[in-house]
């Protein structure tokens, strides 16, 4: 059982994930250096698959790496650009080197990204894979030929909780829930009251204690980023008296942590919330103060060269 | 006489719901909503990519297909078993199906064939989540 499914099936502990940095040239160098930053933070990193609909390292490479580094991944699978049966390779792919946690979500569309001439999949839309992550981790391929033994897999899904239709992402939830996803990782949310309402909406529809909520928080280092989220990145409202408040303070970088700060509590205020996912796009040392001010203490139980060790025998 | 029935089918759907022929429809539990008119044609709900003013990511003209079908499913006087259907998770799309009549795979039954994985997974074994 990974660390993330003890934590939210097993205690009461809030947890703690992150997406982890994209990796291209010299990927494995740069894993090294992520992974020093976040070992001992976090109870699960995001192994990315081609964020934005840009093309990356692959999500199985770095779940791969982060299991050699001493991180627990979170193997990120999209529908934009593999059809049924490549996902069930990579998620066969990655549990071959234990990885336990998956998460699935429609992805982003090609016009998000930098290829936009690309040939968009979308084979399976979410919920159908959560299903099939589910049939899978049941033992049978979407063929119904077996698996034996079946891979151990926590699942998760995504939703975003401020883009319309409000009411109908509660719906969403339940959905995802029933197809078998225990954990919902959450598009970041500008706007406080859609929180409260999707997080009251899920507890309303019997969902508490079932599927563990996990809010998105951003760390970013001034207004730009915000205004970058808000007029590029599709389904991210960033209220103007949200960037206003970082755009004309004396030191837009301290209130930007505070914002963060602010935006951590408040969420982990709500009900069902049993984390946050951290996107850290300052890469600074406000990643530490987040932590520390949120009540998370360091614990690093294994270095780079135990974990080298079994790394292929999970 | 299959592709006489498809051809009709066409004519019929194409203008009034802008139907792909995908040969499954599932028009009657989407607020009477073509979700293959979606660009990622996804079948089971918004993407999380949806504009403030719930236009679609990928055509910012266009109004997002789920909240017409969502607005729809609520307000339209669609039969009860019709809506109560639309959180229903549908199966992914059979691809051999395509370009042939929904309306004749109904009456045959061709569109509820499912593969035999999905079939056996049901809410209660993804919900148990049974361990291993």
């Amino acid at each position: 059982m990974s660390t993330l499914e003890h934590k939210l099936t097993k205690t009461n502990e809030t947890v703690f994930t992150a997406e982890f940095h994209t990796l291209d040239g010299n990927g494995f160098e740069k894993a090294k250096k992520v992974a020093d930053r976040f070992r001992g933070w976090f109870d699960g990193v995001n192994a990315t698959d081609n964020t934005a609909a840009h093309a990356h390292v692959s999500n199985v490479a770095s779940a791969i790496a982060m299991k050699q580094l001493g991180l627990e991944p979170i193997l990120q699978v999209v529908c934009r650009d593999k059809n049924r049966l490549a996902q069930q390779a990579d998620i066969m792919g990655a549990s071959m080197f234990g990885v336990e946690n998956f998460v699935a979500l429609t992805g982003d569309d090609v016009t998000a990204g930098d290829e936009s001439e690309a040939r968009r999949v979308f084979d399976l839309d979410g919920p159908q894979l959560v299903r099939l992550m589910s049939t899978i981790k049941r033992g049978e391929y979407m063929s119904g030929r077996k698996i034996d033994p079946a891979p151990h897999m926590f699942i998760g899904a995504v939703e975003n909780p401020g883009a319309p239709p409000f009411e109908y992402r509660v719906q969403r939830v339940a959905k995802k829930y029933a197809a078998g996803a225990k954990f919902l990782q959450l598009q970041i949310c500008y706007h406080q009251d859609r929180l409260e309402k999707f997080c009251a909406g899920v507890r309303d529809a019997g969902l508490a204690g079932k599927i563990a909520i996990i809010p998105t928080i951003v760390l970013v280092k001034g207004a730009r980023p915000l205004n970058f989220m808000h007029n590029s990145v599709p389904g991210i409202d960033v209220p103007a008296d949200q960037i206003a408040r970082v755009e004309k303070a004396a030191d837009p970088a301290e209130e930007a942590y505070l914002q963060t700060l602010e935006f951590s509590q408040h969420a982990l205020a709500q009900p069902g919330v049993r984390g946050l996912h951290i996107t850290d796009f300052r890469n600074d040392d406000t990643l530490e103060r987040l932590m520390t001010d949120l009540g998370r203490v360091r614990r690093i139980t294994t270095t780079n060269e135990d974990k080298d060790d079994h790394a292929y025998s999970a | 006489m299959t592709t006489f029935i498809a051809t009709i089918e066409h004519v019929v759907k194409g203008p009034v719901w802008g139907c792909q022929d995908c040969g499954q429809c599932v028009l009657h539990s989407t607020g009477m909503t073509c979700p293959m008119n979606c660009p990622k044609t996804l079948r089971n709900g918004p993407c999380g990519g949806v504009r403030e003013n719930g236009h679609c990511e990928v055509k910012p003209e266009m109004k997002c297909v789920w909240l017409k079908a969502y607005d729809r499913t609520q307000d339209w006087p669609l039969p009860a078993t019709w809506k109560a259907e639309y959180n229903h998770l549908r199966p992914p799309v059979d691809n051999r199906l395509k370009g042939t009549s929904s309306w004749k795979n109904f009456f045959t039954k061709r569109d509820r064939w499912t593969p035999t994985g999905w079939k056996n997974s049901t809410d209660e074994s993804a919900a148990q989540g049974a361990d291993h």
